[in-house]
């Protein structure tokens, strides 16, 4: 096993980072020479935009998910477990449905004569059809859709093991719901929320058919622009140079991600 | 307070499942848009059927998650049952790959292996799927083993070796029977990720050997095609007896505790 993670794992990230110090060749995808053209390619306003657009995009993802699925979780947690059962199934079954499905679902929903429309419509709240179709709205609503339970697994992972007497104790010692939430749940479920969020970012960035399926600007994401390399326009080198910055960008969210873990971990320590 | 609570957790229901729910009912619907409802019909079904492409593509993927799915759980279990009996030097470099494995975007790993197989010669196709969907599977399915294995008593092991069991006895007839639970849900989640994938497949995926989930999304990019309701429709069906199964494994296991 250890064989086929370092042969089909390891290796082929090696030779993604080396393609990366490629040339670009006009016919075949990289030429055999040394450079780091690929990468003051990258520094281009065009590119440098959708990569700040796509961490937007991606950070406002899982900011909404993490708005919705906190509060969900700690609901489904305060249930009684029968019921706690039936709603964890309930997240778990749109999770194993094929995401392109899903995708496709939204886009029906959406449509100028979809249900959303009708209902917003007949609802009075607007008097004509709202284009929701092919604008970064639409993206949004599509990401949020495909992540949320993403987002709400490792939350309710966490806040399930939440001793719920520390919750009771911070009242009981006079602590108002806000003040117990900040210093009590807050920092004892952060390794839980950064879990979630981390679950959600990392492939938010990479999910190119969403953009395409719903998304006016098709570039919108990183995933789109590394697709538009490697499958269009045949710049592999260039492809390869964007893809090593996104890695980068994660590692420096996962040590983000220790550094958080570490803090939880004397909060909890001090409680 | 408490109708407040119910009510929330419900629109979030409402929130995950209409988008679902429109897709089932437009696939028994026979307008054509899913615009109004104008009757019952199994039409869409009868359309799948006849649409070749769609069918052989289905087909194709069929296979290629069945048989990544099997042999990455064969793979992770191996992997697993050795990682647990033998303590072995670079131990903590094996578990960092397959985290890291599981934590890397799907596009970058897809364009990594993509690279790999043009490298290596090996033409875009059934071959080139399938490893790319082991090697995606093969965290999962590990980890699912691995956490089963921690959960059980390393008494059992030492009182079979105890009493003169060889090892592959003890394989046999102890370690065999407490994983398979593990086994079946580790594959059923193997498939369902190779079934899922869009994006590695759409980058190692060749001309000769189309993939469903290539064959939906060049369907739906220009509009809506009521086919595609109708596959949608017996995808969802696959994934909630999935995940009904290994609930009731999970089910099992914790009766067994």
């Amino acid at each position: 096993m250890s064989g086929w993670l370092l042969l089909f794992g390891g290796f082929p990230l090696l030779l993604l980072l080396f393609t990366s110090f490629l040339k670009q060749h006009p016919e075949k995808f990289f030429e055999l020479s040394l450079s780091v053209e690929s990468y003051a390619q990258l520094i281009n306003p065009d590119y440098l935009l959708v990569f700040l657009r796509s961490t937007l995009l991606a950070g406002i993802t899982t900011f909404v998910c993490l708005i919705v699925g906190y509060p969900f979780a700690w609901l489904t947690c305060r249930m009684p477990s029968r019921y706690r059962l039936l709603i964890l199934i309930m997240i778990m079954i749109p999770f194993w449905t094929n995401s392109l499905i899903r995708t496709y679902a939204v886009r029906i929903i959406i449509g100028a004569k979809g249900i959303v429309n009708k209902l917003l419509l007949a609802s009075g709240i607007i008097e004509s059809p709202i284009r929701l179709m092919y604008t970064d709205t639409a993206v949004l609503l599509g990401l949020v859709y495909l992540m949320l339970p993403f987002m709400i697994l490792p939350l309710y992972a966490n806040i399930e093991k939440l001793d719920y007497r520390l919750v009771e104790a911070s009242r009981d010692l006079g602590a108002g719901p806000y003040n117990t939430f900040r210093s009590v749940i807050l920092p004892l479920t952060m390794p839980g929320i950064v879990a979630g969020c981390i679950m959600v970012f990392v492939p938010t960035m990479g999910l190119f058919y969403v953009a395409s399926l719903l998304g006016g600007a098709k570039k919108l994401l990183i995933g789109n622009l590394i697709q538009h390399q490697f499958l269009v326009s045949h710049n592999w080198p260039l492809g390869s140079a964007m893809s090593t910055t996104l890695i980068g960008i994660l590692v420096v969210m996962l040590l983000l991600y220790r550094v958080v873990l570490h803090q939880s971990d004397t909060a909890a320590d001090r409680l | 307070m408490k109708k407040a609570n119910q009510l929330y957790i419900a629109i979030v229901f409402i929130y995950l499942y209409v988008p679902i729910a429109v897709l089932i009912i437009n696939a028994f619907n026979a307008n054509r848009y899913g615009l109004q409802w104008d009757g019952f019909t199994l039409g869409w079904f009868q359309a799948m059927l006849n649409n070749h492409s769609l069918i052989e593509a289905a087909r194709n993927s069929l296979l290629v998650a069945v048989s990544s799915a099997t042999i990455a759980t064969m793979i992770g279990a191996l992997g697993a049952v050795a990682m647990y009996f033998h303590r072995f030097k670079g131990r903590k470099v094996v578990f960092g790959t397959i985290i890291s494995l599981m934590m890397l975007p799907d596009i970058i790993l897809a364009i990594a292996l993509l690279v790999l197989f043009i490298i290596l010669g090996l033409s875009l196709g059934f071959w080139s799927l399938l490893l790319a969907h082991i090697t995606f599977c093969l965290p999962f399915t590990f980890v699912t083993v691995f956490a089963r294995m921690q959960g059980f008593d390393p008494y059992l092991i030492e009182a079979a070796r105890d009493l003169g069991a060889s090892e592959g006895m003890v394989l046999r007839t102890i370690v065999f029977p407490l994983i398979s639970p593990a086994l079946i849900a580790s594959w059923l989640l193997g498939f369902t990720l190779s079934l899922d994938d869009v994006i590695v497949s759409s980058f190692v995926a060749g001309p000769g050997f189309d993939v469903l989930p290539l064959r939906i999304f060049s369907m739906v990019k220009v509009g809506v095609k009521p086919e595609v309701n109708a596959l949608a429709f017996l995808m969802i069906l696959i994934s909630i007896i999935f995940v009904a199964t290994s609930y009731f494994l999970l089910k099992e296991k914790a009766h067994e505790n």
